[in-house]
C-alpha cells in the first residue's frame, strides 16, 4: 500500500542543507494499522506529509498503492490524494464556516460526485462515526471529540485506500481520545489501512505495528532496535 | 463546481463584512468615476450613423488663399474652412458629381400656429436639399421628403420634426396641412420620427450636441426667401452688404455633404474637387490653386474636435483613479485571501489542485466585482445626474445610461475585480498545504 525506500527530505538554504528524513524506508501492507512514533522534531510529521503527497521528497522512492509518485504534477498528486488518502489531523482542520455536512462534502466535491452520490456517502460516513444527527451543526457547536469524528467522517467519505492520522487524539481529553481510538480500531477491523503518527506510547501499542523514528530515520522496534543508515546532520 | 465556488464566495464575503464592504467600495467608486466620464466620452465620440458614416463626405475648398493662411506658426495651425461659400455650394450642387448631395444651413423664422391656443414662436429651420433625407437615412413617421422638382421650383414645402408636429398637430398625421412661417404658408410633405444624431454631425459650427431643426425647407426656397443664416458666418474680408452681396461673397456659411458609396466614388470626387479648384483659378476667381479636401464623417468629427482634449484627459484621469482603486482592492483581497491560508491548505489536502483553488478565488473576485458593479452603476447614475446639473443642456442630453453602458459597467467592474484578484489568487494557489497543516 505504502512503500518508501531510502527516502530523503532536505531543506536547503543558501548556506545550509538540513535533512528532515534520510534513508527513510517503510513498507505498510494493505489492511495494516501502523503507529509511527518518535520524539518531537524526529521527522514524523514530515513523513506523514510526504506520505500524504502534501510535500515533495528530495531523494529515494515512494510507491503509493503500486504507483511511483515521484515527479507527478500537482493535478495528479491532488487526484491521488483525493481518491486514495484520507487525512485525520491533530487540530481536526475542519472549515469553521461550513457545517458538518458541508465539511464532509469538501473532498467529494473535488472528486466530481453528483449530488445524490455525495449525499449518500456523507450520510453513511456520519452514521459510521455516530454524528448523523449533527449534520447541520457547525464545528464551534461540537466538542473536540465530535469535531475529530467529523474529521474522520470526512476522511472516510471518499472511501480511501489509506488513512493517515497525525496525532489524532493530541487535542482531546482521555475519554474523548479513547473514543477516537476505538473508532480507528473499528475501522481497521473493517479492513482500513491506517498509518498513525503519535508520540504517545499508550496509543502506539494499540496499533498492529510500531515504527519508531529518531532524527529522520526509522528504528524498527518489532525487530531489533537498530539504527538504519547514518545519523542526520546539517551540512554547511 | 462553478455553482459551488459561487456559494463559497458568498460565504467567504459574509465572513468578513467590513473587508468585503471596503473592497466593494474601492471598486465601486473607481468604476463610478471612470464610467461617468466614459459614458459621456462614448456618447460624444460615437458614430452618429453606424453603417453609413464611411460613405458620407464633406468637401472643403480653401477659398481664402494664402493671405488668410499667413506664415510660420499661424500657417501650421491653419485649418481648411469648415463651410462653403454660396458660390461653391451652388457650383458643387450643379455638378451633381455624387450620388446624393445637399447644401444646407440653419436659420429661423417666426411660426404662427393655426391653433389659436398656441402662441407664435420662432422655429428653428434647416434649409437643405431633397437629398438630405435619403443621404442621412432620416426616418419618416408620415409622408416623405420633398422632391428634386420641389428643389428646382423653390417650392414652399416643409418637413416637420416629430417634436414640432407633436406641438402643432398633437402628433397627428399633418401631411397636406400647412405651417405659417413669417407670413407664408408652407405645405407639410413629411413628418420625421424622433431623429437626433449624436453628435449633430451635419452642422458642427454652432452646437455640436443638441436638437436639430423643427422645420426643414428646401435650400432653394430659403435662399429665395432670404432666410438669414443662424450659424457661423466667416468672411475673408469686407463684403458687400445685402443678401445678394452675401451670396456673391467669399463668406463661408453653408454646410455641404455628399454621399459616395464606394472608395472609387470618393477617389473620383477628389479628382472632381481638384478640377473644380483649377477651374476657379482659370476663371480668375482665385489667384492661387486652392487646396481641397474630402473628409468622411469620422474624419470630419475629428477635424472639428468634437471630443475635446479636456474630455480625453478627464477620461484618462478617471481611469487612473480606477487603477488606484484597483490597487487598494488588490491589497484588501490579498489580505483577505492570505488570511484564509489555513482553509486553502485544508482544501489542498483534501484533493483540491491549484487550478481549483485559483478558480475558487477568482470567482470570489468576480462576485466582488459584481457587487462593485452594482455600486458603480449607482455612482455612475449619480455622477451623470451631477453632470446634468453642471453642464450645458446639449451635453446634459448625453448623460444617460443605456443598456450597452450598463453592460460595459458590469464588464469593466468584474474584469477589474478579477484583475485586482489575480495576484492574490495566484498567491493562494501557491499555498503549500504541508506548511499550513504542520503549523497547527
Amino acid at each position: 500500500m505504502l512503500k518508501m525506500t531510502n527516502l530523503s527530505k532536505a531543506y536547503r538554504t543558501e548556506i545550509v542543507e538540513t535533512y528532515a528524513l534520510r534513508d527513510f524506508s517503510i513498507h505498510v501492507q494493505a489492511g495494516e494499522f501502523v503507529a509511527v512514533t518518535g520524539p518531537s522534531g524526529s521527522g514524523k510529521t514530515t513523513f506523514l506529509t510526504i506520505a500524504g503527497l502534501l510535500e515533495e521528497f528530495t531523494g529515494g522512492e515512494y510507491q503509493l498503492d503500486g504507483e511511483d509518485v515521484h515527479g507527478l504534477d500537482d493535478s495528479r498528486r491532488s487526484r491521488l490524494r483525493n481518491e486514495k488518502i484520507g487525512f485525520i489531523f491533530q487540530a481536526f482542520n475542519l472549515i469553521h464556516d461550513l457545517n458538518v455536512f458541508d465539511n464532509v462534502d469538501v473532498p467529494l466535491r473535488y472528486r466530481g460526485f453528483n449530488a445524490a452520490q455525495r449525499r449518500r456517502r456523507i450520510q453513511a460516513s456520519l452514521e459510521r462515526v455516530g454524528l448523523s444527527a449533527r449534520s447541520r451543526h457547525y464545528p464551534a457547536e461540537l466538542s473536540g471529540g465530535q469535531q475529530q469524528r467529523v474529521a474522520i467522517a470526512r476522511a472516510l467519505a471518499g472511501e480511501p485506500r489509506l488513512l493517515l492520522a497525525d496525532e489524532p487524539t493530541g487535542n482531546l481529553d482521555t475519554q474523548m481520545a479513547r473514543g477516537v481510538m476505538d473508532l480507528l480500531e473499528e475501522l481497521h477491523r473493517d479492513g482500513a489501512t491506517i498509518v498513525m503518527v503519535t508520540h504517545d506510547p499508550e496509543l502506539a501499542v494499540r496499533a498492529q505495528r510500531e515504527v519508531h523514528v529518531v532524527d529522520g530515520q526509522v528504528v524498527d522496534l518489532t525487530a531489533q532496535p537498530r539504527l538504519v543508515g547514518t545519523a542526520p546532520q546539517a551540512q554547511a | 463546481m462553478i455553482g459551488y465556488y459561487f456559494v463559497l464566495a458568498i460565504r467567504s464575503l459574509k465572513r468578513n463584512v467590513v473587508l468585503t464592504v471596503l473592497m466593494v467600495v474601492a471598486i465601486g467608486v473607481g468604476i463610478g468615476a471612470s464610467m461617468t466620464t466614459l459614458t459621456v466620452f462614448r456618447a460624444m465620440s460615437g458614430d452618429p450613423l453606424p453603417g453609413k458614416s464611411a460613405q458620407l463626405f464633406v468637401p472643403q475648398i480653401d477659398n481664402w488663399g494664402p493671405k488668410k493662411r499667413g506664415s510660420g506658426a499661424r500657417a501650421r495651425a491653419f485649418k481648411l474652412p469648415n463651410q462653403l461659400t454660396y458660390t461653391d455650394a451652388i457650383g458643387l450642387m450643379n455638378a451633381r458629381a455624387a450620388r446624393h448631395q445637399s447644401a444646407m444651413y440653419a436659420s429661423g423664422l417666426p411660426l404662427i400656429p393655426a391653433n389659436p391656443a398656441l402662441q407664435p414662436f420662432v422655429a428653428h429651420i434647416r434649409a437643405a436639399s431633397a437629398d438630405f433625407f435619403p443621404m442621412f437615412a432620416v426616418p419618416f413617421a408620415y409622408g416623405a421628403a420633398w422632391s428634386a422638382a420641389d428643389d428646382s421650383a423653390h417650392a414652399a414645402v416643409a418637413v416637420l420634426s416629430h417634436e414640432l408636429n407633436d406641438k402643432l398637430f398633437a402628433g397627428a398625421n399633418s401631411v397636406g396641412r400647412t405651417v405659417n412661417l413669417d407670413g407664408l404658408e408652407y405645405r407639410v410633405v413629411g413628418v420625421l420620427e424622433h431623429w437626433e444624431p449624436i453628435p449633430k454631425f451635419y452642422d458642427l459650427t454652432d452646437e455640436k450636441f443638441g436638437q436639430g431643426a423643427g422645420v426643414y425647407v428646401p435650400f432653394t426656397r430659403a435662399i429665395e426667401a432670404h432666410m438669414n443664416p443662424w450659424g457661423s458666418v466667416n468672411c475673408r474680408d469686407d463684403t458687400e452688404s445685402g443678401w445678394e452681396g452675401r451670396l456673391r461673397s467669399e463668406c463661408i456659411w453653408i454646410q455641404f455633404w455628399v454621399e459616395l458609396p464606394t472608395p472609387a466614388d470618393a477617389a473620383r470626387y477628389r479628382g472632381f474637387l481638384h478640377s473644380y479648384a483649377s477651374e476657379q483659378l482659370r476663371s480668375g476667381r482665385f489667384d492661387w490653386h486652392a487646396e481641397t479636401a474630402l473628409r468622411d464623417l469620422p474624419q470630419w468629427l475629428q477635424f472639428n474636435d468634437v471630443v475635446s482634449d479636456e474630455v480625453r484627459i478627464l477620461v484618462l484621469v478617471s481611469f487612473s483613479f480606477l487603477f488606484v482603486c484597483l490597487l487598494n482592492a488588490m491589497g484588501l483581497m490579498l489580505a483577505k485571501i492570505m488570511g484564509r491560508s489555513r482553509e486553502i491548505g485544508i482544501r489542498r489536502a483534501l484533493g483540491a489542485n491549484r487550478g481549483a483553488i485559483f478558480m475558487q478565488c477568482l470567482i470570489e473576485s468576480a462576485v466582488i466585482g459584481l457587487l462593485g458593479a452594482a455600486l458603480g452603476l449607482l455612482l455612475t447614475h449619480l455622477g451623470l445626474l451631477g453632470l446634468r446639473a453642471l453642464l450645458s443642456e446639449s451635453i446634459a442630453a448625453l448623460t444617460h445610461l443605456d443598456v450597452l453602458d450598463i453592460g460595459i459597467v458590469i464588464l469593466v467592474a468584474v474584469a477589474s475585480a478579477i484583475l485586482a484578484g489575480m495576484y492574490p489568487t495566484w498567491r493562494a494557489a501557491q499555498v503549500q498545504p504541508a506548511w499550513q497543516l504542520k503549523g497547527q
